[in-house]
């Protein structure tokens, strides 16, 4: 493999740096480095970050190839600085069987743009019942470490705790989508406000937070560690900065949408603001902003979740739930949490990248730029700021709620062991 | 006036009055032989109802056919998801076909601001109740009856409900017509209370512009109407309230309710009524119960409604009574 320098990047945001690649991992890092052979990209500035993870996303594949296949996923991860995802279980057939799992992750490999862990479901085909075959999975090719039933909540107490048990045969982790499903019953949008105007079936706090707060409870009890997907009230906040305080082994995500967007926005109802969980109130942001800032919240997973044109250009109660969020991920953390100082670039590479390659251990991602690790890298032109335009989208499909709205920053170039997958913001 | 009325709350109070007194003018239309004005000829008015409502159908329909507009009734029963074709869809169909208007009834909340705003259609579109949203003619025919029976038949041209005190009873959480009411009313200057046990009170009706209370008895003597919501009995399964027994005692108005309100104060309901539940027959077949006279009102205000909307901003009949026609 050809050897690459990259000159004058700002590692985590740092001192302008050389940094050379060599045969997919990093061989250098200082000033003034120089490599007979090498292709030289000038940086010329741009901070250079570990290549990001996402531990959350939706490939679709099986299944729903009209809104996603693993290779444009990945080459949309790679268009977003991403060198590794976590591909959600809820596919058809849902992954939970040690064969579709495999199937998933061999076509990461093929992709060759993005390292594909897929996660498991906890349960038998996402229904809550029945533990689905978690040690069958983690024993597959695909060596899966993270478990979820995602877009439903496993809400059955016991079920819960029995998984949170199990996996701890190999250190695997439950990742809860906290949804009180009873209390959800015909919930379109978060309840307040707005809802009550709009006519909107409310999606009340407490149907996240007693979830959460239930299983951090069952976490401790069993001694396990836990996983909060995508945290979206102050409430949450609250109750995960209680378990930790208390010691107990509790992680959590928030999605760069959650940062960013408040219930206000439905006011247009257009459906490109339904998502699962609801855009909450100003103060809920403002909350996961601070909580992401004192790590509270561990990590920014941005909950990809691509439709097709059709399944969101209707009326709001027939359209499906999510928004795309890989190739604007950094671009919406940097508005909320480095333009605004909550953040500094070392703070974004620990959040979307470390902490999510520790909590799904991915094997040589979320490393440091240093001599001798992999060359998972993502630069960024940080003083670029520009409109967000979805034609350009690596991802089958285009449901942002971004278009048009200007953001700072742009993912240049990513490399994935060395290879680059995307140069001058073109996917090689 | 705008293109389309999709809420009670876009209306200001000068569109609402001007709304009013113009179906003051439609309402002489009915007391006239032939119950007909050549306002909307050569336009086409499609009632699209994807969501079952034979009464508002029909008062749609009967404003529309008083107006001469052509009238297409398009009934899809259940959603249009339901039927595999989008509302998308459905409206591009209604624009090939050169739609002037459309009438829209839809069990999802937003689904006409949706028509009205994303360019599927250039239609006027008129919301005839969406979801647990708006209703905004039924303000507009509730306030109208107001006016009448409080203010005056004439007297009332040209002015609103200000001070009046209107209390709206029961299930307002699942409610278009009390968002609807609530909206315009405060428009009108009128006073509104909404009663209800707790559970059927949406979260963040504080922020809404009128009081709220639990307790029906101590209400009544203050309003000068009483509007009565219907609940839906499948509501007692998810534990809205006890027993529909419990409901018609603490929040059902019967004739001893009834004779706390003040002498001149009405009773009102949107129908349909689910009587010895939210209303006795006693009350029901009151002298003060308006029921029948909203429905009649409902044509004149949904004439009104169209011929602004459609028919151009002079105003109503000056040039289109029978006389003048000839």
């Amino acid at each position: 493999m050809s050897k690459t320098l990259i000159r004058g990047a700002k590692v985590l945001g740092g001192e302008p740096q050389d940094v050379l690649i060599d045969g997919g991992v990093v061989e250098a890092v200082g000033r003034d480095l120089s490599a007979e052979g090498a292709e030289v990209v000038e940086a010329d500035g741009k901070v250079l970050l570990p290549g990001l993870v996402d531990l959350h996303t939706h490939l679709r594949e099986p299944g729903r190839e009209d809104s996603e296949t693993v290779l444009t996923g990945t080459r949309a991860a790679a268009s977003g600085g991403y060198t590794n995802v976590f591909a959600m279980a809820n596919t058809f057939p849902v992954a939970d069987t040690a064969g579709v799992v495999e199937q998933v992750w061999r076509l990461g490999q093929e992709s060759g743009y993005c390292d594909v862990q897929p996660i498991g479901a906890v349960t038998v085909g996402l229904e809550g019942a029945k533990l689905a075959e978690l040690g069958a999975m983690h024993e597959s090719a695909a060596g899966v470490t993270v478990f979820s039933d995602d877009g439903k909540c496993v809400h059955d107490a016991v079920i819960m705790r029995r998984a949170l048990e199990y996996v701890k045969a190999f250190n695997g982790v439950v990742a809860q989508h906290a949804q009180e499903p009873r209390l959800t019953e015909g919930a379109q949008m978060n309840e307040g406000v707005v809802s009550a105007e709009l006519g909107l079936g409310g999606w009340p706090a407490v149907a996240e937070e007693s979830v959460i707060a239930r299983d951090v409870l069952l976490a401790e009890h069993v001694g396990s560690r836990v996983h909060i997907c995508h945290l979206s009230t102050a409430g949450s906040v609250e109750i995960v900065r209680w378990a930790k305080s208390r010691g107990i082994d509790v992680t959590a995500e928030v999605t760069p949408h959650h940062l960013l967007l408040t219930d206000e926005l439905v006011r247009s109802y257009n459906p490109v603001y339904k998502v699962n969980p609801p855009l909450r109130t100003e103060r809920d942001v403002m909350a996961l902003r601070e909580a992401l800032a004192d790590g509270t919240i561990d990590i920014v997973a941005t909950d990809h979740a691509p439709h097709p044109h059709e399944d969101k250009d209707c009326e709001w109660a027939a359209a499906a739930m999510g928004m795309v969020g890989l190739e604007t991920a950094l671009s919406v953390v940097q508005e909320t949490m480095v333009d605004t100082g909550l953040l500094d670039w070392a703070g974004v590479a620990d959040r979307m990248s470390f902490k999510p390659a520790k909590i799904g251990q991915a094997t040589g991602h979320g490393r440091p730029v240093s001599a001798g690790e992999p060359a998972n890298l993502t630069l960024v032109d940080a003083a670029y700021r520009g409109q967000v335009d979805p034609a350009g989208f690596a991802s089958r499909s285009r449901n942002t709620p971004y278009e048009g709205r200007e953001l700072p920053g742009r993912v240049t170039h990513t490399w994935l062991r060395g290879k680059a997958t995307l140069v001058d913001g073109k996917l090689t | 006036m705008q293109r389309h009325l999709i809420s009670a709350a876009d209306l200001t109070r000068d569109d609402a009055v001007l709304i009013l007194d113009t179906a003051e003018e439609m309402a002489r239309v009915a007391d006239r032989p032939i119950k007909k004005l050549p306002t909307l000829r050569g336009r086409t008015v499609v009632n699209l109802f994807f969501e079952d409502s034979t009464r508002t159908r029909i008062s749609f329909e009967a404003a529309e056919k008083r107006l001469s507009a052509d009238v297409i009734n398009f009934t899809a029963k259940g959603s249009s998801v339901s039927k595999g074709e989008s509302l998308k869809d459905t409206a591009q169909t209604l624009e090939a076909m050169g739609v002037d208007a459309v009438v829209i009834r839809h069990s999802a909340s937003g689904a006409p601001y949706r028509l009205a705003t994303s360019g599927w259609i250039d239609a006027a579109v008129v919301n005839a109740g969406d979801g647990t949203h708006q209703h905004p003619t039924q303000a507009l025919l509730d306030a109208f009856t107001m006016r009448r029976r409080l203010v005056g038949r004439d007297a009332g041209l040209g002015k609103d409900l200000d001070g009046r005190r209107i209390t709206l009873v029961g299930d307002i959480l699942h409610s278009r017509v009390a968002r609807s009411n609530v909206d315009l009313l405060h428009t009108l200057g009128a006073e509104v209370t909404l009663v209800a046990p707790p559970t059927l009170l949406p979260v963040g009706v504080e922020t809404w512009p009128c009081e709220v209370s639990y307790d029906l008895d101590s209400t009544l003597p203050k309003s000068d109407a009483v509007m009565l919501l219907r609940v839906q009995r499948e509501r007692m399964n998810a534990a809205f309230f006890p027993t529909e027994r419990e409901y018609s005692r603490r929040y059902g108005l019967d004739g001893d309710r009834m004779a706390k309100m003040p002498d001149h104060a009405i009773v009102m309901h949107p129908g349909p009524m689910v009587r010895g539940m939210e209303i006795t027959a006693e009350v029901a077949d009151s002298d003060r119960c308006t029921v029948v006279e909203q429905v009649t009102n409902g044509v004149s205000i949904r004439m009104a409604v169209l011929y602004l909307l459609l028919g151009g901003n002079e105003p109503a009949v000056s040039h289109a009574r029978p006389t003048e026609e000839k």
